[in-house]
């Protein structure tokens, strides 16, 4: 059992900003200072950075779906489209706020907070790198971060419920469904993950996974891969996006759970999506893909001498380098859920119940017993990489070969499949015609004699 | 840092600060699931005066307790909206209002289990250990204990959900092929 591994050293509210204010105005620390600090972060470091990055990520899917469906995309404001996001931004702010006639007023203008505050707390729990989480010691992270994101589901439903209107109902009774189907076999995968790493804490969950790619928990075993797969699909489903998009399906209920709302509280149930896409992107990075951990552990290695010589400098520069690595992670992960969902077509509602409980969940009671099943038969190294145990000397695995022979194993089939995605996509890049004219150019691309 | 902020006790303020916040966002919500006529603005109330325990759980450094609770009774709230709109028709059902006599005897009901509590609270001496820093994590004693040493217990109260689940489906079936 490794829980609790970091916790007497890791302070409350980011440590290390903490820390480097601590010395470098030789105070004491004080909790009241923390806890202004945590308000500062939150302000000044999350808010902006999830608005900036709901405002990009909705120019890029923009961008991505025009160019997987040949099109163009955004291209007529300021350079390759860039700002139309901020451009679609004033004119939301500016529309009129309507409330519908027969609205459940009360209830119609409180369910978009409701549906961002959640994935907004979230990101307290996310560790961006070693140091860098806003609540280290929080001893059941994942567990936590999974309970809030399942209040979003409250602000679509009373949101739609509430907009009087029956396409809206019958968006938000169908994400209760989806809620409904999804929300098991999601939970499950990520145990499967859990169960192998022994711990909740999202930061230990991040140091257990420093020893390079071979240590990630999603190459520890066969089961824990394919749950990674089931996560991915589950977590398509939780953020109602296609081809799970059913509350919203424009093609059937005009625009879902929200199509009363106009201006800035439709504007808040899209920040909300995109900074939930964010959230599960980030979970899965932290739980599977090594959290902010370099495929060489070098991190690892680095964080631990930093740590013991005390080296402030260098541990600075390397949480920001973590949390570079860490959200260049996620940000990955949400390409591909944008990349699928305009690449898949929609299916029916009873489909999704149908993959959901009929297919995902017992998949996910099959990855957890067998993932269970297989730590019971193969010796595996416990600790923390670096900290306990060298993770590239053959020594350090005597009494566990077999695992690391499977974890090696495993890594070059990740690596292998990642390799030939990235080639494939290179070779449709490489000999793609007129590259250049198709992202700034809008009029027609000449066809090649 | 001015000498008055310091003098205070951070932990004692922080936490009377947000016991109050959460208390009043609890015991507001919970009058309205009472005085609310709306089924589904019943439900959104009682989620916030659960959410709002599930607060009240943290600050008792229950994270556990409090994520179990938004996860158990977000889905309950959930499934409550489902019938509200599903069973009722929009129009008048929704609108669940009380008789005079319900209302008379919800309020006897209430005033007892009030005096109840009342008492219990008053006549009760209460003891707090602090926590001792060098015990596992109470999700670790809690897996332990549920996997452990009170295994057959919890498999055979899943089993009883389990009969219970089946129980259901097979009424909804048969219900459905008598149409």
């Amino acid at each position: 059992m490794v829980s609790g591994v970091m916790s007497e050293t890791a302070q409350h509210i980011p440590g290390l900003f903490a820390r480097v204010i601590y010395d470098a105005t030789g105070l004491a620390p004080s909790p009241w200072a923390s806890w202004a600090m945590g308000f500062v972060v939150v302000a000044m470091i999350f808010l902006p950075a999830i608005g900036l990055f709901a405002v990009m990520a909705i120019w890029v899917e923009r961008k991505v779906a025009g160019h997987i469906q040949s099109r163009l995309g955004p291209n007529r404001v300021g350079p390759i489209g860039l700002l139309q996001s901020i451009a679609d931004g004033i004119k939301l702010i500016t529309k009129e706020d309507l409330t519908p006639d027969g609205a459940d007023r009360l209830l119609f203008k409180l369910a978009p907070y409701i549906a961002f505050a959640p994935a907004f707390a979230a990101f307290l729990a996310l560790p961006f790198g070693p140091d860098l989480c806003f609540e280290p010691n929080l001893a059941v992270g994942v567990f936590w971060v999974l309970a809030i994101l399942g209040l979003e589901v409250m602000g679509v439903i009373l949101g739609g419920w509430a907009s009087n209107n029956k396409w809206a109902t019958f968006g938000a009774m169908r994400e209760a469904c989806q809620v409904v189907s999804y929300e098991v076999p999601l939970g499950l995968s990520i145990i499967v993950a859990v169960a192998v790493a022994g711990t909740l804490n999202m930061v230990t969950l991040g140091h257990l996974q420093g020893g390079g790619l071979h240590t990630w928990v999603i190459f520890r075993n066969p089961f824990v891969m394919l749950s990674f797969v089931v996560y991915f699909i589950a977590s398509l489903a939780s953020n109602k996006r296609a081809p799970f998009d059913l509350p919203e399906s424009d093609s059937e209920l005009v625009a879902g759970y929200h199509t009363e709302y106009s201006g800035l509280r439709f504007s808040m149930f899209y920040f909300a999506e995109y900074a939930a896409m964010l959230v599960v992107a980030c979970i899965q990075t932290a739980l599977f893909l090594g959290a902010w951990h370099d495929p060489f552990g070098l991190i690892g290695y680095y964080y631990e001498q930093f740590t013991r010589t005390n080296n402030t400098a260098g541990l600075v520069a390397l949480n920001f380098l973590a949390a570079g690595i860490f959200v260049g992670k996620a940000l990955a992960l949400v390409f591909v859920q944008m990349w699928v969902r305009w690449t898949l077509p929609r299916p029916r509602i009873d489909q999704v119940l149908y993959a959901c409980i009929k297919v995902l969940l017992p998949l996910s009671f099959v990855l957890l017993v067998g993932s269970c099943v297989w730590q019971l038969v193969v010796p595996e190294v416990t600790g923390v990489p670096w900290q306990t145990y060298n993770p590239f000397s053959p020594a350090a695995w005597r009494g566990a070969g077999g695992t690391m022979v499977t974890q090696v194993l495993l890594a070059l089939v990740g690596v292998g499949c990642v390799g030939a995605i990235v080639a494939w996509v290179g070779y449709a890049f490489v000999t793609g015609r007129n590259l250049k004219q198709r992202l700034t150019d809008p009029s027609p691309i000449p066809e090649r004699v | 840092m001015p000498t008055c902020l310091a003098q205070l006790d951070f932990t004692t303020v922080a936490t009377g600060v947000l016991f109050y916040a959460l208390a009043a966002v609890v015991a507001l919500s919970a009058v309205g699931v009472v005085v609310s006529t709306n089924i589904v603005r019943t439900a959104a109330c009682l989620l916030f005066a659960l959410v709002g325990v599930a607060g009240l759980y943290v600050l008792l450094s229950a994270e556990f307790l409090a994520a179990v609770q938004v996860v158990v009774y977000v889905g309950g709230t959930l499934i409550l909206i489902i019938f509200g709109v599903m069973l009722t028709s929009k129009s008048a059902a929704l609108t669940t209002g009380a008789r005079r006599g319900e209302v008379a005897v919800a309020c006897i009901i209430g005033a007892v289990m009030l005096a109840c509590l009342t008492l219990i609270l008053l006549r009760t001496t209460f003891t707090s250990d602090p926590m001792d820093p060098a015990a596992p994590y109470p999700v670790v004693a809690l897996g332990t204990a549920l996997l452990g040493n009170y295994l057959i217990p919890f498999e055979l109260i899943s089993v009883v959900l389990l009969v219970v689940m089946i129980g259901a489906a097979y009424l909804a079936k048969a219900r459905r092929g008598d149409r």
